[in-house]
């Protein structure tokens, strides 16, 4: 479904990518995991286009995305949960979920995706008339997702989402990524959290100074030494 | 009731109807800055703009006054339009004094090219609409459709920005301008859309001054400054502060204007603008 092949990409003056291929099939979840400042953010930024690749070639189902604006990703399919949520924090809760399906093909479907994320997320049809800013961590993350399910994309991209959040909270938004892997959506997630985002995907790539090192399946993964010495302090 | 209560509510009345036109005034500004967070020093001179467009179109052109108004309006928001991707664009990014700097520029541009098209002297639309008498009050009934209309359209505003998918991707991008193409907004669409609609708010208005006043090159010097005061009053950027500082304002001026002279209602008005600005310096509801 997603593909890059010897994507670079970085800031003025510092590149924070190299050479990074990595692949992405429908149906599947995969991980992007690796510790902070390795380029995981960015990698996904590059994917939605907020960033323009300085080599390279990304394909979404086959249509290459390298010279498609910023703006024009979300209608091939692509929805990006960015890090730290970044709600609107003077908008409600429903006004959130209606910008993201501002698209005209998704607007057509906003009845109808709407009440999918509220079953989804029943607490944000609590709190839909409140404003963003007042929710909590984990009930923004919710509120974050289901904006960029009211896309209604066939890839999700996700951003830390365990980030920031109380250790309890944490369990329960891999318990939805997990729910979200199983509802048919094709997932790229990026994680520091290495070992619970280990046991919601099927495969992952382990990302190192903008550099893939290693990939593989889950299990692989957790069993490498590397990885465990590294990152499970095993 | 006393004769002299006749008049001070009349005072009151009139105060409400010019408070109707100030909010008009303050909100194409404010909407300019809470959305593309720069200040049109230069939004009077449109508003000027607008009002020789309803004079050349309905005295010169003898088109019908209803179809002058949505053409004035129409023109208007163009000029923001080019204002934007002329002026505005190319500084976007730029220190605010920068900003402030290119579209005084364009106040300056406007007058003096005004001056040389127009000439000098006071433009008269020769439409008078007779005064309404209320048992022992009167008030102009060009003021009153003035405050009818502004009043329908900062509530068509309210409406667009609360309900519309456009309206709440312009409140969106003045909280977070960076994530909006995740939502597959263009910025600078949006940008665009939203000086058309400050361009149009004010070509409203200069239909609606174009009825009580006389045009003239330097007519922006007369509302200019107090419109400003009026947004800094209620929160630079915050549309519903704005509405209620023009009310205050017009309540100091017309109140004012009834127990001194009108000029002394201004007096008082900007010392009341003075005195908040110690007490509240962000404004009326203003954040931070």
């Amino acid at each position: 479904m997603l593909s890059l092949e010897h994507v670079s990409a970085g800031y003025a003056g510092f590149q924070a990518l190299f050479d990074v291929s990595l692949e992405v099939k429908a149906g599947e979840a995969v991980a992007v995991i690796g510790p902070n400042g390795a380029g995981k953010t960015t990698l996904l930024r590059v994917i939605s286009k907020l960033i323009d690749p300085t080599a390279g070639e990304i394909r979404m189902e086959g249509g290459a995305l390298t010279a498609v604006p910023a703006h024009e990703v979300i209608a091939r399919g692509i929805a990006h949960v960015p890090e730290n949520r970044r709600l609107f924090p003077r908008l409600t809760v429903e006004e959130n979920l209606k910008m993201g399906s501002f698209v005209p093909s998704a607007r057509k479907k906003y009845t109808e995706n709407i009440e999918l994320v509220y079953k989804h997320f029943p607490r944000l049809k609590e709190r839909r008339m409140q404003l963003a800013g007042t929710l909590s961590g984990g009930e923004q993350q919710m509120c974050a997702i289901g904006r960029a399910l009211m896309s209604g994309p066939r890839l999700l991209l996700l951003d830390e989402p365990s980030a920031g959040l109380a250790p309890v909270v944490v369990q329960s938004i891999f318990e939805l990524v997990r729910r979200i892997c199983t509802e048919g959506y094709t997932v790229l997630i990026v994680e520091q959290n290495i070992r619970q985002v280990l046991k919601v995907v099927k495969r992952a790539y382990l990302l190192e100074a903008g550099r893939i090192v290693l990939t593989g399946s889950a299990n692989e993964l957790l069993d490498s030494k590397e990885i465990q010495k590294t990152y499970l302090g095993l | 009731m006393d004769i002299f209560d006749i008049f001070l509510l009349e005072a009151v009345l009139n105060g409400l109807l010019l408070g109707g036109l100030l909010a008009l005034l303050s909100l194409g500004l404010n909407l300019i800055f809470g959305v593309i967070d720069v200040v049109w020093i230069c939004y009077a001179e449109l508003i000027m703009c607008g009002m020789y467009a309803v004079y050349y179109l309905y005295v010169v052109y003898h088109w019908p006054l209803l179809l002058a108004m949505p053409c004035a309006i129409g023109i208007v928001a163009l000029l923001g339009v080019l204002l934007h991707q002329f002026v505005i664009r190319p500084v976007l990014t730029a220190e605010p004094i920068n900003q402030l700097l290119v579209t005084g520029g364009v106040l300056f541009f406007l007058q003096a090219a005004a001056t040389l098209v127009f000439g000098i002297e006071f433009k008269n639309l020769g439409v008078a609409l007779p005064s309404i008498v209320v048992g022992e009050m009167s008030f102009s009934a060009s003021r009153l459709v003035a405050f009818c209309v502004a009043l329908a359209g900062v509530l068509a505003l309210y409406f667009f920005l609360k309900r519309s998918y456009l309206g709440i991707a312009i409140r969106a991008i003045s909280q977070d301008r960076a994530i909006m193409p995740l939502m597959g907004v263009s910025p600078a669409r949006i940008f665009v859309i939203t000086s058309a609609l400050g361009g149009a708010l004010a070509g409203l208005a200069a239909c609606l001054l174009v009825l009580q006043y006389d045009t003239h090159p330097a007519i922006g010097l007369s509302f200019g400054p107090i419109t400003f005061l009026i947004c800094v009053l209620g929160g630079l950027g915050n549309m519903v502060g704005g509405f209620i500082a023009a009310f205050l304002f017009a309540q100091f001026i017309s109140v004012g204007g009834f127990f001194f002279a009108l000029e002394w209602g201004y007096v008082f008005s900007f010392i009341f603008f003075i005195a908040m600005m110690f007490w509240r310096p962000q404004g009326i509801l203003g954040g931070k």
